[in-house]
This record gives structure tokens, C-alpha cells and sequence, in this order.
């Protein structure tokens, strides 16, 4: 547990009541965003996001593999996520920690609750064979808001995501490397995280805001579908209903400007 | 245009001559966070270092009371190769983690910090042969971005044997195909060799030769990494 200085949290909860941030942000402003895609070579999707001094790389890999028995003609999507030792002092290896897998479990229930990823398309044949899409998250630099980094990178890594043609002959899957297909994304997630700190909710929270925060929430917005997929609260302190309720109207207004960088 | 090189052997598969390494880029610097941080790009390889330290051993049991000491991870990333591989340490990072700390550890002047821990994080992002070399000289210049006491950087290179010929810096289809891999680390300063491994099938000559040839690659892998430092703290080229 690392211990901020009253004197900092004092300082950064008086300019949230003040209406203003210590790094001159808007409430509902970002850091800047840099996607890079296809940075692995071996990977079939891949990408790097930078939010601010945030940096998260996600490689797609995919494998073929049994359906789950309820449901036989679905793809199966598997995401996990290393908090690596080099993005932050605090992070230690060995096991997963619980706050990366409720960063590998937010994301993913984002894409999977949102069906962005056409999963009958990736059955090859129904009962016996699918694809598995493994998402491997891997945080690098540590300096907040790693909910919404990692999504961005999981949906650019997917957009770039190519499958190679696969047909089930003689009750063999045949792999056709040739012939890639993209990976059929119907729609794409913005996922917005506020965290509340004094009377002010602000968006896409720095380090020193998040070591401070109140409470978190994080909430799953599709573009195409416009409705709301996921969302997760964190912190220890409660969040009003009006407080969720703005919360989850800025995650639809600041929605396309995140999706943008997806272009 | 046509460069004839300066020997009279064969081209390599990929087109380069015997004692050519593949191309390589360093920056130092790249991590927030991090007290020291280096990418490093090597051929197909891609690789990050992060330092963290000296800072107070919280492992009682690494704990030295007269001088500091040097912990190292070096991990693959589950897309870094064709398979994917399954997240976590297996033999073969624990060994290579084990092999880069002691390659590391004659440079660093952890002396001057008794009961101190450095933790050094290899993170191999792409992989295509010669990673933990090249992991070693991301390592040495993310100690130096750091700003830890070193008598020297420390730098990695292979060299091994192809078709017969003894050849530098192995690329991944060589080293699935060749007949022998030879990783050394080195402090180019004084030439001692910190890492030293072999594999495959080398007569004594032949090792010779490929320790000469991978001495140098690591000469000319220092320059880069001395580049790459200037470039970092702004000093003239």
C-alpha cells in the first residue's frame, strides 16, 4: 500500500472542489491518445495504446479449439492480463493479483456483454471445432486509468485482428495461411473511467488522482448500438445515483471522441 | 547497388555476411515509472528493460547487510512467438533470469549500497532468436538510465554455427536450423566475458572463432548502446 502525503490530497481534492485539475484538464477531458497497431509481427492482432504516460500492449493470438458444450456454434474469447513488474514499483511478479484480473475481467466482459466480436463467425464447425481468441494484456507503464488504456489497445487489436481460412474436411480443420480473413468486429466499445475525489467526478484519472480517489466507476459504451455494456465500480466510498447517472451520461457524450483514434 | 563484402564466404540466408549482425535500434529512457528503462530492437526481436533500485530488500532472504543485490526477470510475452505461450515463468525464463542477473551483477557497484535489491525486468515483446542477449544489453543500459554506479555496460551477443561456417548473431530460423549457438555478455571495456553459454556441435577451433566473432557483434552492439545513452542525456554526437 503506498502512502500518498495528506498534504497531496489535500492539495488535488481543493482544486476538484475549486472545479479545476492539477494537470489543468477539464473534468471530462482525456489525456492525449496514441494508438499504434500491428506492432507484433507474430501476433494476428496487435496493438499499442498510450494514454498518457499510461502505455499498454495487447497481442491477439488465436487457436482452434472444442466449444463449450451450451454453446456449441460460438467462438470462445479468453482475455488475461499482466500487470508486469517494469510498469510500477508496487507491482510485484508471481501470480495474477486481484487488480489485474479485474482489469482482465472488466475488459472482457466489455467485449463479450457487447457481442463486437461476431462469435457464430468464428465457429468452424458447429459442436466440435472453433476459434479461441486468446487477448493478452500486457501493461508496461503504470500512470492511471488503466481500464480504459487496455480497452482502446484491446479494440484496436482487434480491429487489426486477421484469421487465416479454416474449413473442417474428414473431421480435420484445414488452415488456408494464404487466404486471411479479417476478424469480424460488428461494433466497437468506448469504456470511460471516472473516479470521484471531493464533490467532483472527473474523467480518465491521472496516478496521483486515482491513489486519492473516493470511488471509480467504469462504464462500457458500443458505438454503433449506443447502449451501455458494462460497468464496474471500485473505491471505498459510495457513489450517489446522480453521480453514476452523470457519470454514465459523459460516457456517452465523450464516446466519439474516444472512438475516434479507432479510425 | 552492391556492397562486396570483405569476405569471401557465402551470403547467409537472410543476405548477410558472416560476421554481420542484424540491425539494431536502442533508446533509452522509455518508461515513466521506471528508475531505468531501455527498448530495444534487434532483427525481429523487440524488447523492453525496466530498473527498479537500489531500493531497501524487502525479501529478508536476499538481504545483504555489506553490499546490494541484483534481481532479474526476464519474461516472454504470450504473442512474442508463433505459439502462443502460456503467461508466467517455465524452466527456461527462470534459467535465463538466473544467467542475465550474474551477467549483470560484475558491473553494477552495488557495494556502495548494503542491504539494497535492484530489480531488473526483461519483458520480450516479439522474440525471433538471440533474445536473451539482447535482453542483457537492454538490461545494462536501462541500469545506466537508472543511474546506478557501473564500472562498464554489459552487452550480449551470439554467435554459432550455420551450413558449416561459423557465423554472428544467429536469426531464429538459423538458430532452429543451425548446428550450434554460442551466447556470450560482455564489458566491452576490458573484454571480460560476464554470460557465457553453448549448444550444439562445435569442434575447438570453430569455438574460437565463433567467441572471437561474438565478442566483436558485442563491440559493435556497445557502440549502439553508448549512442543510444549520449542520445538520452543530450550529450554531443
Amino acid at each position: 500500500m503506498k502512502i500518498v502525503p495528506e498534504i497531496s490530497r489535500r492539495s488535488i481534492t481543493k482544486l476538484i472542489n475549486d472545479g479545476k485539475r492539477a494537470d489543468g484538464r477539464a473534468f471530462d477531458e482525456r489525456r492525449e491518445i496514441f494508438i499504434e497497431p500491428n506492432i507484433i509481427s507474430k501476433a494476428e492482432g496487435s496493438a499499442k495504446v498510450t494514454l498518457g504516460d499510461t502505455q499498454v500492449i495487447v497481442g491477439v493470438k488465436p487457436t482452434i479449439g472444442e466449444p463449450f458444450g451450451d454453446t456449441p456454434n460460438l467462438g470462445v474469447l479468453m482475455t488475461n492480463c499482466e500487470l508486469l513488474p517494469m510498469a510500477a514499483p508496487e507491482f510485484e511478479p508471481g501470480p495474477p493479483s486481484p487488480e489485474s484480473i479485474e482489469l482482465a475481467r472488466v475488459v472482457d466482459r466489455g467485449i463479450r456483454e457487447s457481442q463486437l466480436v461476431d462469435l457464430e463467425k468464428l465457429c468452424i464447425e458447429e459442436g466440435k471445432k472453433v476459434w479461441m481468441l486468446f487477448i493478452d494484456l500486457h501493461v508496461i507503464d503504470y500512470d492511471g486509468n488503466l481500464f480504459d488504456a487496455a480497452n482502446l489497445a484491446v479494440m484496436a487489436a482487434l480491429l487489426n485482428t486477421k484469421l487465416p481460412t479454416a474449413t473442417y474436411v474428414d473431421e480435420e480443420v484445414v488452415l488456408d495461411e494464404e487466404n486471411l480473413i479479417d476478424l469480424p468486429v460488428v461494433d466497437k466499445l468506448a469504456l470511460s473511467t471516472f473516479v470521484k475525489i471531493g464533490n467532483g467526478m472527473v474523467l480518465d484519472p491521472s496516478l496521483e488522482e486515482e491513489e486519492i480517489l473516493d470511488a471509480r466507476i467504469t462504464i462500457g459504451v458500443t458505438q454503433e448500438g449506443n447502449h451501455v455494456c458494462s460497468m464496474q465500480k471500485g473505491g471505498e466510498k459510495p457513489l450517489t445515483r446522480d453521480e453514476v447517472l452523470d457519470a454514465v451520461h459523459m460516457a456517452f457524450t465523450t464516446k466519439e471522441d474516444l472512438l475516434q483514434h479507432l479510425e | 547497388m552492391f556492397f562486396i563484402t570483405s569476405n569471401d564466404r557465402k551470403l547467409r540466408d537472410d543476405g548477410r555476411a558472416y560476421d554481420e549482425i542484424r540491425p539494431i535500434k536502442i533508446e533509452a529512457g522509455v518508461l515513466k515509472r521506471a528508475d531505468g528503462s531501455a527498448y530495444l530492437e534487434f532483427g525481429g526481436n523487440k524488447i523492453l528493460a525496466s530498473v527498479y533500485g537500489p531500493r531497501e530488500s524487502y525479501i529478508r532472504r536476499l538481504l545483504k547487510p555489506n553490499t546490494g543485490v541484483i534481481r532479474v526477470r526476464y519474461n516472454m510475452a504470450p504473442f512474442s512467438v508463433d505459439d502462443r505461450k502460456r503467461p508466467g515463468p517455465d524452466r527456461r525464463s527462470t534459467e535465463i533470469s538466473k544467467i542475465a542477473a550474474d551477467a549483470l551483477r560484475p558491473a553494477l557497484m552495488l557495494e556502495q549500497f548494503p542491504r539494497s535489491m535492484v530489480d531488473v525486468s526483461i519483458e520480450i515483446i516479439e522474440a525471433e532468436g538471440g533474445t536473451r542477449c539482447a535482453g542483457i544489453t537492454a538490461a545494462a543500459v536501462a541500469l545506466a538510465d537508472a543511474g546506478i554506479p557501473m564500472k562498464d555496460i554489459v552487452v550480449g551477443c551470439a554467435a554459432g554455427k550455420v551450413n558449416d561456417e561459423v557465423v554472428l548473431d544467429l536469426s531464429e530460423k538459423e538458430d532452429k536450423e543451425g548446428q550450434a549457438d554460442v551466447p556470450i555478455a560482455i564489458m566491452p571495456r576490458t573484454g571480460e566475458i560476464t554470460l557465457l553459454q553453448a549448444d550444439g556441435n562445435l569442434t575447438e577451433e570453430e569455438f574460437e572463432e565463433a567467441l572471437d566473432l561474438a565478442m566483436e557483434g558485442c563491440r559493435q552492439i556497445a557502440k549502439i548502446q553508448e549512442d543510444a545513452l549520449k542520445r538520452r542525456y543530450g550529450v554531443e554526437m
